[in-house]
């Protein structure tokens, strides 16, 4: 392999990976508040592309009004989910809100089925973002530029929202000890349903730029983005969200490096995230940048 | 209720189901034949989760894994040799396979021997994780094995499958299997092992603390569920004559792990019941797929609607039963006992208030 | 007692429909409408509920179709077979996309004795050993060598590469009966990357492919995976050839793919602009009215289907399942959509096969294979 390959695979690794990092981050969150893994993340992300294709084919907006419009009504989305299948299972055992989550999963995915039909559609890319940029020979497609810098606003907003306000003081209280937070007078399920909401915002933010990229939308496509980046948000430590933008980068730059360094063995590449992620699990029990807590006795 | 009395009842029960089974399988057509081996099959699974998730507390995700192993060894072992050189299109089975054949008891005990040893090589190290990490780490393992089955074409044709497999798997296998299976288990759960099992599913410092090794009790409640998920895929290639590697993505352990949740965490009657009811539920929805004459108006089918339905079936039930069907406790033999004798009470006191 | 009154109205209207009715015959329908192949299911489906539609007789009595979710899943198929047979008693099936979902139904069917006709179920293994299985479209070998064929002979390319979705049995076919074919005729395949349903990003894969110096990229997948592979391919800056097969004619590989497809060809069954059959133009205006777009071949296979089907049981003369087997089997230049179709002892269909390639964004017709 030459430098400008080797290059050219690198750009492409991060291009992957912040995309992953991108949707790692609403899953860490969610996870890091609730303590429950969101297996209906990848479903909001669906729904979040579709969301700006109809706008956009149906009231023929504009594409940056159709992805605000869109990613306001997937926050509405994640906190109506919160309200009708998590809020009453917060007494529940934790299982039982996986189950619920799962639910939601099956039926985000085959409402769409009914609803959008299961033929992938073209998912419509300002010229601006997919023009290819040719930096010393390697080809970067502009909207790889847009994605960090994406994620990096949202991370400062995030960052800004979960250590400066009130409700991400009280988002941090939950997540340390529910009980304790309640007693403190905190509204556990307002609190809560603003997770989903940032959650889901995450979520379609994520799903727009996915679909940007890969230009091609179907009910199941949060499916594989969604396992991936979950394992990127494990990686990273889950409830980090440093860690979840690693884990995503790690992840996406893994994927791609196999397959360039590898070729022979390119049909084993969706092995590789899991593999990693148990070696890293066994040397590491709460990924990179997890807080280490051993199980209360 | 003495112990002889209850070896009777148990007796009886086993003769009433050889006859139930005896008769199902001479009057029942075979769509109805099919659907209840399945749910034999499901509640298999469900109850060896149930072992390792609700009475020893092990959050696992790989359970379609375990299955596919299974499904793969028996499958390979009960092909007739003509069928290997016909199906192998592509990239010929390797040498030991071609020629390895075994009755389907054999292979079946063989699938689930290969799917408890995998389970006691991973078992070893992952089991070492806790909660989520550990559930993530087992559907990590579940897909490793799915992407093998994919990429090994030599052993698995790949994606192409296995087919023709002998159809043996009839309800006097499946049925037979989730009887054993269940004795197996309820044995181990009522020993001293069971209770080493659920003193680490309550508490892992404190099992640890009075003298329970976790190592070797984790990877034993491992194995044994892995064992028994491999026969149940064993079953279930049989039952459908073909399996290919789609066949075993992580959507087939979420049904599983509905079962298990839905009919209670440590509840092997309900991971019965609900295996059964789940199983039935999914076809007996079906009709709102095809069209329809309500109020004298047409309404076409709705292709896909089944399963929206079915989600929010599933939705209720975990939101309004939120232990599960049964919780932790069992329907057998003692708590129906229990049952008849407050009943009984109840009728008695009411007759004596009513004077006669 | 109003209502009471109203509902017996209803009911006796009901039941004088029925007795007047003639018996209808009852054919199933298993597709995958749910899962991941639900986008080749449902436009399969619209192929054959157009059919439905326009030639809703046969023998004089009205046929019934009866459509069964299939879930893109093995156990659901087999399930989905044992309902058509027992619970709608059908008298022939037709279904489905997807190879492997084929063999778990076509299983059932063999053992009930009910005919079984696939409508884009490419694998060999579908019909291999089975005397009630039947299918539409060709099988992988023919097309394999076909584009094969074109490759090197027609456009004169002797290094291939490769993308193949291993998870997918129709891919992994193709791929191989065109490695076969392409190395028998002197070519040289000069890498085979591999990808697995569902994954959307393949720029490591490509970016191997263009350093190997492949002059043409054959594509044996999906259409929205392949319209996806083209962009990026196009992206990392390679203008080489790119060629796929039949799973790639559908109107979104251009509305995804855009400029990127450009000069893309593909092996397919019929093509609007050069008719085999009266058919093919009846198909596709009908097809354009209804839907409001431009038909695909899974459409088209799922009409020819219903079509062959009808067809088998009037020349059978009745409902039995044996004798529609019988009809189906002697399946002679049946003028279908997707060309002259006859069925072979195997019960594959043996049909020219056509190569289109896109141009401005439309798939224009470019040259007739015969079949062999």
């Amino acid at each position: 392999m030459n430098l400008q390959m080797f290059l050219q695979n690198l750009a492409n690794g991060v291009s992957l990976g912040t995309l992953y990092a991108l949707i790692a981050c609403g899953y860490t969150m969610v996870y890091g508040i609730l303590r429950l893994i969101n297996f209906a993340h990848g479903e909001i992300f669906m729904l979040g592309a579709y969301f700006i294709y109809y706008n956009i084919l149906l009231f023929a907006l504009p594409w940056w009004l159709a992805f605000l419009i869109a990613v306001g009504a997937t926050g509405l989305v994640g906190v109506a989910v919160d309200w009708i299948a998590y809020k009453p299972l917060r007494d529940a055992p934790r299982i039982s809100a996986l189950i619920s989550a799962i639910g939601v999963s099956f039926f985000v995915q085959n409402l769409g089925l009914v609803v959008f039909g299961g033929r992938p559609k073209p998912f419509p890319v300002p010229a601006f973002f997919s023009q290819m940029v040719n930096v010393g020979g390697v080809r970067i497609m502009s909207l790889t530029f847009f994605i960090p810098i994406l994620a990096i606003v949202l991370f400062l907003i995030l960052s800004f929202l979960i250590y400066r306000t009130k409700p991400g003081l009280a988002m941090r209280a939950i997540s340390k000890d529910i009980e304790t937070a309640r007693l403190m007078a905190v509204d556990i399920n307002k609190t809560i349903a603003f997770t989903f909401a940032i959650g889901s915002i995450l979520a379609a933010a994520g799903g727009a730029m996915w679909a940007m990229r890969y230009p091609q939308i179907n009910p199941m496509m949060g499916t594989m983005p969604g396992l991936k980046a979950f394992i990127a948000a494990v990686l990273g430590g889950i409830g980090s969200i440093p860690g979840a933008m690693l884990g995503g980068l790690l992840i996406g730059l893994l994927e791609i490096m196999f397959v360039a360094f590898l070729p022979a063995l390119s049909g084993y590449r969706d092995a590789l995230s899991f593999i990693v992620l148990i070696l890293i699990l066994l040397v590491r029990p709460s990924g990179f940048l997890g807080e280490k807590g051993e199980e209360k006795v | 209720m003495g112990r002889r009395k209850k070896r009777l009842i148990t007796l009886a029960g086993l003769a009433l189901l050889i006859l139930v089974i005896w008769w199902a399988q001479a009057n029942l057509n075979s769509y109805t034949l099919r659907i209840l081996n399945l749910a034999a099959i499901n509640i298999i699974c469900a109850m060896s989760l149930n072992l390792l998730f609700g009475f020893t507390g092990q959050f696992s995700l790989g359970h379609a894994g375990f299955m596919a192993v299974g499904a793969y060894v028996t499958g390979l072992l009960i092909l007739p040799e003509a069928a290997k050189a016909n199906i192998f299109i592509l990239d010929p089975l390797t040498w030991p396979f071609t020629v390895l054949s075994a009755p389907f008891l054999v292979a079946l005990l063989a699938g689930g021997a290969v799917a408890a040893l995998i389970a006691v090589v991973i078992g070893f190290p992952v089991l070492r994780l806790r909660g989520d990490y550990l559930g993530i780490a087992t559907l990590g393992f579940a897909e490793i094995v799915r992407v093998l089955a994919n990429n090994l074409t030599t052993v698995t044709n790949g994606a192409l499958g296995l087919k023709d497999i002998p159809p043996i798997s009839n309800l006097w296998w499946t049925v037979g299997g989730a009887v054993i299976a269940y004795a197996v288990i309820k044995r181990i759960i009522t020993s001293s092992y069971g209770r080493a099992f659920m003193a680490i599913r309550e508490n892992e410092v404190a099992a640890e603390a009075m003298g329970v090794s976790l190592v070797y009790y984790k990877t034993l409640s491992f194995a044994v569920s892995a064992f028994f998920a491999g026969v149940g895929g064993g079953l279930m290639a049989s039952l459908l004559t073909t399996i290919n590697p789609r066949t075993f993505v992580f959507m087939l352990t979420f049904n599983i792990l509905i079962m298990v949740v839905v009919g209670g965490l440590g509840s092997l009657t309900g991971s019965i019941v609900a295996g059964l009811i789940l199983t039935v539920i999914m076809e007996a929805l079906r009709p709102l797929e095809s069209p329809m004459v309500i109020f004298g108006r047409y309404i076409p089918g709705i292709p896909g609607m089944r399963m929206v339905i079915f989600a929010i079936i599933l939705l209720i039930a975990i939101l309004f039963l939120k232990q599960g069907i049964f919780g932790q406790r069992e329907l057998d033999l003692d708590a129906m006992a229990g049952l008849y004798r407050k009943a009984r009470a109840r009728l008695a006191s009411g007759q004596k208030e009513s004077g006669v | 007692m109003r209502a009471r009154i109203g509902l017996a109205i209803v009911l006796v209207l009901l039941v004088s429909q029925f007795a007047l009715a003639v018996e209808p015959i009852r054919v199933g329908v298993y597709e995958p409408m749910t899962g991941n192949m639900a986008a080749g299911g449902q436009m399969t489906v619209e192929g054959i509920n157009l059919a439905h539609e326009l030639y809703p007789e046969v023998l004089g009595r009205p046929i019934q179709l009866f459509l069964v979710d299939n879930r893109s899943d093995q156990v659901e198929s087999a399930n989905a077979v044992a309902r058509l047979i027992e619970h709608d008693k059908v008298s022939a099936i037709i279904g489905t996309y997807g190879s492997s979902n084929a063999i778990a139904g076509s299983d059932v069917a063999e053992r009930h004795g009910i005919p079984v006709l696939a409508t884009s179920a490419t694998n060999p293994m579908v019909t291999q050993g089975k005397d009630y299985s039947f299918r539409t479209c060709f099988i992988d070998p023919f097309q394999g060598e076909v584009m094969a064929n074109y490759t090197y002979n027609h456009l004169g390319l002797t290094k291939a590469a490769l993308m193949v979705d291993v998870a997918a049995d129709y891919s992994v076919g193709l791929a191989n009966f065109f490695v076969a074919t392409f190395e028998e005729l002197g070519g040289e395949i000069v890498s085979q990357m591999r990808y697995q349903t569902g994954d959307q990003e393949f720029t490591a894969q490509l970016t191997e492919i263009i350093a190997r110096g492949a002059e043409v990229l054959f594509i044996p997948g999906y259409f929205g995976d392949a319209a996806l592979i083209a962009r990026q391919l196009r992206d990392l800056g390679s203008d080489i050839q790119i060629l796929g097969g039949d799973a790639l004619d559908a109107p979104e590989l251009m509305t995804i793919g855009g400029d990127a497809v450009e000069g893309l060809s593909i092996s397919s069954f019929f093509s609007v602009e050069a008719p085999q059959t009266e058919e093919t133009r009846i198909f596709a205006e009908a097809f354009q009215a209804k839907y409001g777009q431009l038909p695909n071949a899974m459409a088209a296979l799922g009409y020819d289907s219903y079509m062959i089907i009808r067809d088998a049981i009037e020349r059978a003369g009745s409902n039995d399942p044996q004798a529609i087997r019988d009809a189906l089997a002697a399946t002679k230049d049946f003028p279908a959509v997707t060309g002259n179709t006859t069925l072979n002892e195997h019960g594959d269909a043996v049909k020219d096969a056509v190569i289109l390639q896109v141009q401005n964004g439309e798939f224009r017709y470019l040259t007739t294979v015969p079949a062999k």
